[in-house]
């Protein structure tokens, strides 16, 4: 299905990446925005605000906090909207019980965090990458999300769109993992024409009340939707239910549940996985990374190059699920890993448990506040490289 | 033998005439879910009862209507009532059907849920969908403790009254519902007890038609445990207790209706103004503000 013209303001803009987001959740059909300021985020709401009454269909609320907003997207998702939710580190944080429910009743929408550094109040003003462990399990619980991380304007545009739309393929809470600098990062941002964005509409079932079982996964672990006042008059709960929706207190239904609101997610990580490489093949030395890190990432390499070592970049895109095979693949054929975040090992420890003891991983970390120093990646592409020798 | 004994004695024993499959309240409950978890002589199957009687008086057409629970004894009523209902997480029904009614204006959207969900742990949510006046309707079933949980003190429980984590009696000041709704903008409030069924059911019918934030506040017994615990008897004491201890005054000051442990309980409709709904408001500013070019929402 394309975009709903409505929404795309196609042409050549110059804006930051929270303004990008914006106009990427509304080309890709978001029309409910529930939202509570937290800098680095609010400009995303501040602009949808401003889009939302000359968009037929679109409304924002400013929520009276985190947990409000978290919640009143779920309520207009099942009201038939698609919907996304925008905050920062302490927003996220109260937004984690939400998260869990969304997760449960299979709920398709969008959780956009520009990370600042934390923990805490932390630094609102400034970027981090602190949040990644917190968006995979930071809900009680077990289930599965997607993360997805953009390193530029036009990728938070861009991939505000996939995240809407892996939300509805999958029926999951889809965490965008924006930070500060990329939130804030002015550049070129290029909208296409709607019938050039290609939208996954919501999987509403086609069967009549009576049939219809809100619960019952298709043949890819994933099932059809309703919508309030539909006449299906069926029920939703946060409860262990079955596939009536109905709650049930047994380790059975547990079972069957949980393990496929994992599943959905595990199982299909060939079709979500998402990574760009640069030089990987021939390289000794691997730079995994993700978001604005990224981005200061390629330059280290560069310098690296010149100092005659062979280094490639792995970049993360689709976070969560984490592409585990393509890690141990690279570390079965001898190469060393780096891996650039801006935290003390989130990633780190995916990509060293993904490597199982057959290459060595060495963290170039820091608690946030600013980028990587280039010179700080260069050194440990070549403490990693020495771990080659 | 109580009265109250006898009656749980009676709805043990099997009896002939009972056909499950043909129940009155068929169409508006859901029947493969019986029994519920209430206790008896619990007031919340009372108010579910008088809201069934309350959409039909309406005649709201059921696929319209969506039922949003919170946590707790009270919020169960989601799970129970045969048309799309959503049972959340706690203290957060009013914020979920915030976001939905905003998204479809066209539903017709009740929160049912306890005085600990929407009063304490949702209370910033109550406040502000007041404020907003988001068109929808608060049913408050207030028994004056978290029930599910065993009984514990709640912002709502009486100064005096034991519950377990208020092991020598509760000394903290209650809310007042009516008062608290009022004040922050609601444009209906009501409150009866268990024992008012009709006109409970008369102000659910004047809340659903009511554009604009309306909250209903029901006095229930919780005959488990607030009143065991109170030694007040049994849900049947405690009926004929509001019986004779309730004092109907619509239109009542709400500051004066506050709740005290042992003393008379203030009944009656006490707000019923005019201010437009969120919507409305929204509408109205946008069409002032950006001229043809805005179209009105209506979702």
């Amino acid at each position: 299905m394309k975009a709903d013209p409505k929404g795309v303001l196609t042409g050549s803009h110059y804006i930051d990446g929270d303004h990008a987001c914006c106009e990427g959740a509304l080309a890709a059909g978001c029309r409910f925005v529930g939202g509570y300021p937290i800098t680095p985020s609010t400009e995303v709401v501040e602009r949808f605000a401003r889009r939302a009454p000359l968009v037929e269909g679109a409304i924002f609320i400013q929520m009276e906090d985190e947990l409000a907003a978290s919640i009143a997207i779920q309520g207009a998702v099942w009201a038939g909207k698609k919907a996304m939710t925008v905050t920062s580190g302490p927003g996220f944080s109260l937004m984690m019980e939400h998260i869990g429910l969304a997760a449960m009743t299979e709920s398709p929408c969008v959780f956009v965090d520009v990370q600042r550094g934390g923990p805490s109040t932390g630094l609102p003003t400034l970027p981090g990458q602190a949040d990644m462990m917190q968006a995979r399990w930071g809900s009680h619980g077990d289930y599965e999300i997607i993360a997805i991380s953009p390193n530029s304007p036009q990728e938070c545009f861009d991939l505000t769109i996939d995240a809407f739309n892996l939300s509805e393929q999958y029926r999951v809470p889809v965490m965008f993992m924006m930070d500060e600098c990329v939130g804030h990062m002015m550049e070129r941002v290029v909208i296409p024409p709607a019938d050039k964005i290609e939208i996954v509409p919501r999987r509403f079932t086609k069967l009549p009340p009576g049939e219809y079982l809100p619960f019952k996964p298709g043949e890819d672990m994933i099932p059809e939707m309703f919508k309030a006042g539909d006449g299906y008059r069926l029920h939703v709960t946060g409860l262990t239910h079955d596939f009536r929706g109905y709650p049930v207190m047994s380790a059975d239904v547990q079972e069957q549940l949980v393990r496929r609101l994992v599943d959905k997610i595990r199982l299909n990580e060939p079709k979500i996985r998402r990574y760009e490489e640069n030089g990987v093949e021939d390289a000794d030395v691997v730079v995994v990374t993700y978001g604005i890190t990224s981005r200061v990432a390629v330059e280290a390499i560069e310098a690296a190059r010149k100092k005659g070592i062979k280094v490639g970049m792995l970049r993360l895109v689709v976070v969560w699920p984490f592409p585990e095979p393509r890690i141990f693949e690279l570390a079965c054929r001898g190469k060393a890993f780096v891996m650039a975040e801006m935290n003390y090992g989130q990633i780190f420890y995916e990509v060293e448990r993904s490597a199982r003891g057959k290459a060595p991983v060495i963290l170039a970390g820091h608690g946030g506040g600013t980028v990587h120093e280039i010179e700080a990646i260069v050194t440990k592409i070549e403490e990693a490289h020495r771990c080659l020798s | 033998m109580s009265v109250l004994s006898e009656l749980q004695k009676a709805s043990l024993s099997p009896t002939p005439d009972f056909h499950p499959e043909s129940h009155p309240m068929d169409d508006f409950l859901r029947m493969d879910r019986m029994p519920h978890i209430w206790c008896s002589t619990c007031g919340i199957g009372v108010s579910v009862n008088c809201f069934a009687k309350a959409l039909e008086k309406c005649q709201i057409p059921l696929d319209q209507v969506v039922v949003v629970s919170g946590i707790g004894c009270t919020g169960r009523v989601a799970g129970y009532v045969k048309v799309d209902s959503f049972h959340t997480t706690h203290g957060r029904a009013i914020p979920f059907a915030t976001g939905m009614k905003l998204a479809n204006p066209k539903l017709k959207v009740v929160v049912f849920s306890g005085d600990g969900d929407i009063i304490a742990i949702g209370g910033n949510h109550f406040i502000n969908a007041a404020r907003r006046n988001i068109d929808m309707t608060v049913i408050c079933v207030n028994n004056f403790n978290y029930a599910m949980t065993g009984g514990q003190l709640a912002s709502t429980t009486p100064e005096g009254s034991v519950l377990s984590t208020s092991p020598f009696g509760s000394y903290e000041f209650p809310f007042n519902l009516p008062f608290l709704a009022e004040s922050v903008g609601a444009v209906y409030v009501a409150r009866w007890t268990s024992l008012h069924v009709y006109n409970q059911t008369v102000s659910m019918v004047e809340a659903l038609k009511k554009p604009g934030f309306s909250f209903v506040e029901v006095i229930a017994p919780c005959p488990t445990i607030f009143e065991r615990q109170q030694k007040m008897g049994d849900g049947l004491d405690r009926l004929r207790w509001y019986c004779e201890n309730s004092d109907i005054r619509n239109g009542a000051s709400t500051k004066d209706v506050d709740i005290r442990l042992r003393d008379r309980i203030v009944v009656g409709k006490f707000v019923d103004v005019e201010r437009p709904t969120y919507i409305d408001a929204m509408n109205a500013h946008y069409r002032e503000r950006l001229g043809a070019k805005y179209k009105d929402y209506e979702g």
